[in-house]
């Protein structure tokens, strides 16, 4: 056969590629992803499962819908919206009435992300603004939290979960259900607080244990618990290549250097380094959230610090904060300085004199 | 008390506002800067396009020197003949309205007659193309055919027909010269309408050459100037018009021409074959095979453009 | 060797696909027609001095250099000149080219030319030599040989870098020569040296080659002030400005030559051809190119001579219905050609016939820029392809060139290779470079 019945393919070089594309990337952190939803269906039970279901419908729902407001072919095949859905989820405290979760993921892709104009064009973490979103308008919901490992999680959902949209959430009815199921199992007394609220508001303050934090027999957000497990599926991405490791290495280096500091000028009143990092979202933050490739810096030297700038925020604000959790905002303010950050460090281009000049305009 | 600390306050903010006020009195006499009222009148009559083809930075600079007696309203080509009238009329000048002159492309290869030998893939704009091993059509001199004249076209004067060959509009071309630089294979000039003899391709090959990459391609075979002597030349293989001539680049010209290289532009645009030229044509274009698919992978190279 | 220290920061590591490394050097039987373009190299085209109907010798000079940046041509057979006429180039333009047949009695072992004595030559001489050969860059840029020996008023060369690398996937021709013509690479170092005056010369081979390392060592005479230097294997190890931070840990300056910086870059491939031809004081008539991928039936290293048409070495070397796109060059960098009625030129290193598989992946949908920034820890000279992307699609493209370096892009193709949305980026930069070029000319 001759070639000259089909046409040669010209076209401008490079006439290889790398395989890795965008809806690749996407696919495998939400790939990585489920194990920790796996683990947070596992530690809370039927509402949990519906939560994470519930936020990731929504998002993709609501991505759908803006395409074809937009009259654009519509780009929920990439997995960004996926990622972002399952993010939501993994960050709203199991107990989440789903009306809410399905505002929050509304609010979050529609405002974040559909209006700057799509994948690539958001500034900030579409999940987290979700989420920060929530936090404000329904603070007591989104600090209501549930012990890990409740007798009868799959047989039955949590009161909350299911409230009719624009009610407030019935708090009271989930601490009794909660009494009763660890009654059920021989255990009384639960103070509805999160290893870092009860170093924050305890009288005196406490500590989880370490072990107990790492592998997430604690209370908390749907997917923060399971240090080791995140740790684990982070690792899963910076082999594969799909996540840049200095991001969370200099978030975690931030927040250990600055605890680290307050720890060592009064040990009875600041927690561990090490209980900064495994307690609360700090973890699931620095390898899933922080290190959203769109909303970070660009450059090798801006990402080192765009990661310490939050890790030391998130201790600030657990420290003097009002709230014991500051991971959210603190990437949330991260975000907003990235393009500063980035243009802040442009690397010396190769042959030219470095210019002495930090912002470009 | 109360009334007394009122009316002292009102009495303060009354005296600040006056000071205030008086700055800016004082502030407009003194910055103030004529402007010539006519200057917002016509350019309200222009049409806002700011193409460029009269040569002036924009409408308002136009505006500014048609006042100034430095350019004829005539001179934009944009407006309507009546816009024109209206603006010599208020300003009491000539409008020098010159003859109407539109774009023209020196090519008739569409795909139906020009063979595409090779796929081209990637961006989807002619300047991409024609940095990629030319772009991939066997004729390297003429048309691409994606389009880039239609994108940049302020006045949706130019499209593309069904075989990837632009199409000027001349009732709606305002010769803005947008298209000639956009051009990357420089297809497109300005010209009078009333330069009807028009020289549709610019290939440099010759006869048997030419032939195997355009049906329509001139294969220099010179009758053309043979039968307008006066005013059409041959330029290597190519015919040229002399314009200068313009009176003797009669339509007996085409006539003779075997390929339809050399078609007689009619006033309102339509392009017209000589005898024997559209009758080879017709004979390329049925009974052959069905005209040359459309590359459907291109144009969905141009969908993900457009959704990405 | 440390390997790891002689390497420059960033660029990408592709798949090296060196299938013909072990391949001999082959010569293929002489082609029935030749086309040789006029124009092959960065320069004036030569102007023709055969007419239709001369009878040429094998490498008879048929066309002459026209002004300093410009080389002659010569004839690649014996043979009678059929046209001097259009033909199709590599760049998909039609050029002047002249077409010769070749004459089957002919005596096709006779070259034209005459032995000369270089040592009795001044540098000056020996650079009109080197011109005399019509030898350009065979690594691909077909820059004039002789007018890189020639530096600028007031700069002068004391360190050669030879060009060892072959850091384009694929390609195996200089790998080859080094391996079996390292005698002859070394002759024409020495000659270039004399003729500019370089004190030193380093031979930079990527450290996958440790072949050619041996071969190219053993070569050097002893006491010549030649090594070689081995370096880190990684795209794009062989360009001249990677080069000189490889070898001498020096950048050349921005919109520089390496001659202001005391270097000159020279190919394997050309300084091979200088160490042939200029003893015997004959012109470039063939050269060695690899032909490999996928669509290919024999891979291999092939001697071939200038001008033939691409259909003729498909012929000999068998190519398979499946191939869908024939580059001339590296996959990096090369052209990708849109017929096979282009002749070869001087400045293809290779022929590549990929298949559909071998040509990309992710289907080739372009998605938006999701700022991974991978191009910009791939780009060998610290831009910001993404932002410069951006600015092209806005059409931004005096920004770019003003105040984002966009001219010190050599399109080496590292950001659009590792790009996950598929973004053309070095397309887009080829468009901007072109525009603001046209720009500059109409001012």
């Amino acid at each position: 056969m001759s070639t000259e019945a089909r046409p040669l393919i010209i076209g401008s070089s490079p006439h290889i590629r790398v395989k890795q594309s965008v809806p690749d990337i996407m696919f495998h952190v939400a790939l990585a992803l489920l194990p920790v939803a796996a683990f947070a269906v596992w530690s809370f039970g039927l509402s949990a499962l519906l939560l994470l279901l519930t936020t990731t419908a929504a998002c993709v729902a609501t991505e759908h819908t803006a395409c074809l407001i937009a009259r654009r072919s519509t780009t929920i095949r990439d997995w960004s919206v996926v990622v972002t859905g399952l993010i939501l989820g993994l960050t709203l405290p199991p107990s989440t009435p789903l009306w809410m979760a399905v505002l929050g993921s509304i609010f979050g892709v529609s405002v974040t992300k559909s209006l700057f104009g799509g994948l690539g064009y958001n500034c900030f973490n579409p999940a987290l603004v979700g989420r920060a979103f929530l936090q404000i308008a329904f603070p007591i919901p989104l600090t209501t939290w549930t012990p890990p490992d409740l007798p009868g999680r799959f047989s039955s959902l949590l009161p909350t979960t299911l409230t009719f949209p624009f009610l407030r959430a019935d708090t009271a009815a989930l601490a009794d259900y909660i009494r009763t199921a660890l009654a059920s199992g021989g255990v009384d007394g639960w103070s509805g607080a999160t290893p870092l609220s009860m170093w924050k508001f305890a009288e005196v303050p406490q500590f989880e244990s370490l072990p107990r934090l790492f592998l997430g027999s604690i209370a908390g957000s749907t997917g923060e618990t399971a240090t080791w497990l995140i740790i684990l599926c982070g690792l899963y991405l910076i082999a594969r290549n799909m996540m840049n490791w200095r991001i969370p290495a200099g978030m975690l280096l931030g927040a250990f250097l600055l605890s680290g500091a307050f720890w060592l000028s009064d040990k009875t009143h600041y927690p561990s380094p090490m209980f900064m990092l495994f307690s609360g979202g700090l973890m699931f933050g620095a390898l899933f959230m922080a290190s959203d490739m769109v909303a970070s810096p660009m450059t090798s030297a801006g990402v080192w610090i765009y990661g310490f700038f939050i890790g030391m925020v998130t201790v600030i604000i657990r420290i003097f904060g009002a709230l014991p959790e500051g991971v959210m905002f603190a990437i949330l303010l991260g975000n907003a300085v990235s393009p500063l950050i980035t243009s802040a460090t442009q690397p010396r281009t190769y042959g030219l004199v470095r210019q002495k000049r930090w912002i470009k305009q | 008390m109360l009334i007394s600390a009122l009316s002292i306050a009102g009495g303060v903010m009354l005296l600040l506002g006056l000071l205030l006020a008086a700055v800016l009195a004082i502030a407009n006499k003194k910055l103030y800067v004529y402007e010539d009222p006519r200057i917002d009148e016509v350019e309200a009559q222009l049409p806002s396009a700011n193409c460029g083809a009269c040569g002036f930075a924009g409408c308002r600079a136009f505006a500014e020197a048609v006042i100034r007696g430095e350019a004829a309203p005539g001179q934009c080509t944009a407006s309507s003949a009546d816009t024109v009238e209206s603006i010599a009329a208020y300003l009491g000048v000539d409008a020098g309205v010159g003859e109407k002159r539109v774009a023209r492309l020196a090519c008739s290869g569409g795909d139906n007659v020009a063979r595409r030998f090779a796929h081209y893939e990637g961006r989807y704009s002619c300047r991409a193309a024609s940095l990629v091993a030319g772009g991939g059509k066997h004729c390297t001199f003429g048309c691409i055919g994606y389009g880039d004249c239609v994108a940049v076209c302020p006045f949706d004067a130019l499209h593309m027909n069904e075989h990837m060959l632009p199409v000027v509009d001349e009732a709606k071309c305002t010769a803005c010269g947008n298209c000639v630089v956009e051009c990357p294979k420089h297809l497109f000039s300005i010209h009078p309408i009333s330069h009807q003899l028009w020289v549709s391709c610019s290939t440099r090959l010759r006869g048997k050459d030419a032939k195997a990459a355009c049906a329509v391609a001139c294969i220099g075979c010179g009758l053309c100037a043979k039968a307008a002597p006066e005013a059409v030349s041959m330029d290597g293989n190519l015919p040229v018009v002399d314009y200068g001539k313009n009176e003797f680049a009669v339509r007996e010209a085409i006539e003779n021409c075997p390929s339809g290289a050399i078609l007689w532009v009619e006033r309102d645009g339509r392009r017209v074959l000589g005898v024997k030229a559209a009758a080879a044509l017709e004979k390329v274009l049925n009974p052959p095979e069905a005209p040359l698919k459309k590359t459907s992978a291109s144009e969905a190279e141009q969908k993900s453009e457009v959704s990405g | 060797m440390k390997s790891y220290v002689n390497s420059f920061p960033h660029g990408v590591h592709p798949p090296d696909c060196k299938y013909t490394a072990d391949a001999v050097i082959e010569t293929l039987p002489l082609p029935p027609e030749v086309t040789i373009l006029l124009s092959q190299h960065i320069g004036a085209p030569a102007k023709a001095l055969v007419a239709k109907k001369s009878k040429v010798m094998r490498g008879e000079p048929i066309a002459e250099a026209v002004g300093f940046v410009s080389v002659p041509m010569h004839a690649p057979i014996a043979g009678t000149v059929t046209a001097v006429d259009y033909a199709l180039n590599p760049r998909g333009e039609m050029a002047q080219a002249i077409k010769i047949k070749i004459d089957p009695d002919a005596d096709q072992e006779e070259i034209y030319g005459t032995p000369r004595d270089l040592a009795s030559l001044t540098p000056d001489e020996l650079i009109r030599a080197v011109q005399e050969t019509g030898t350009v860059g065979l690594g691909g840029a077909a820059f004039p040989t002789h007018v890189k020996m020639k530096p600028p008023a007031g700069k002068s060369v004391d360190t050669l870098i030879v060009n060892g690398c072959e850091c384009e996937p694929y390609l195996t021709t200089d790998f080859r020569i080094m391996v079996e013509e390292s005698d002859k690479i070394i002759t024409g170092i020495q000659l270039v040296m004399e003729a500019m005056g370089a004190k030193e010369a380093f031979i930079a081979i990527e450290n996958n080659k440790p072949e050619a390392l041996e071969s190219m060592a053993k070569a050097i005479p002893a006491g010549a002030p030649i090594s070689v230097r081995s370096l880190m294997t990684k795209y794009p190890q062989g360009a001249e400005k990677m080069l000189s931070r490889a070898v001498l840990h020096k950048d050349v300056p921005s919109g520089g030559l390496p001659s202001d910086i005391g270097v000159g870059c020279f190919n394997v491939a050309t300084l091979l051809q200088l160490g042939q031809l200029l003893p015997k004081g004959q012109g470039l008539i063939e050269r060695v190119i690899t032909v490999s991928g996928g669509g290919v039936e024999r891979p291999g290293n092939y001697r071939i001579p200038l001008g033939t048409p691409i259909r003729y070495i498909m012929e000999q070397v068998g190519i398979r219905p499946e191939a869908r796109k024939i580059i001339s060059g590296g996959p990096m960098m090369g052209m990708s050609l849109s017929s096979q009625d282009i002749p070869l030129t001087k400045g293809m290193s290779g022929l590549l016939v990929l298949t559909e598989e071998e040509m990309r992946d992710g289907g080739g949908t372009v998605y938006p820029c999701i700022k991974c920034a991978r191009c910009v820890d791939a780009c060998p000279i610290f831009l910001n392809p993404s932002l410069l992307g951006l600015l092209a699609r806005k059409a931004r493209y005096e920004e770019m060139a003003e105040e984002h370096h966009l001219n010190d892009c050599f399109e080496c193709g590292c950001c659009t290779y590792v790009c996950p949305s598929n973004i053309p980026l070095v397309q887009y930069f080829r468009i901007a470079k072109a525009m603001n070029r046209e720009r500059e000319a109409a001012k």
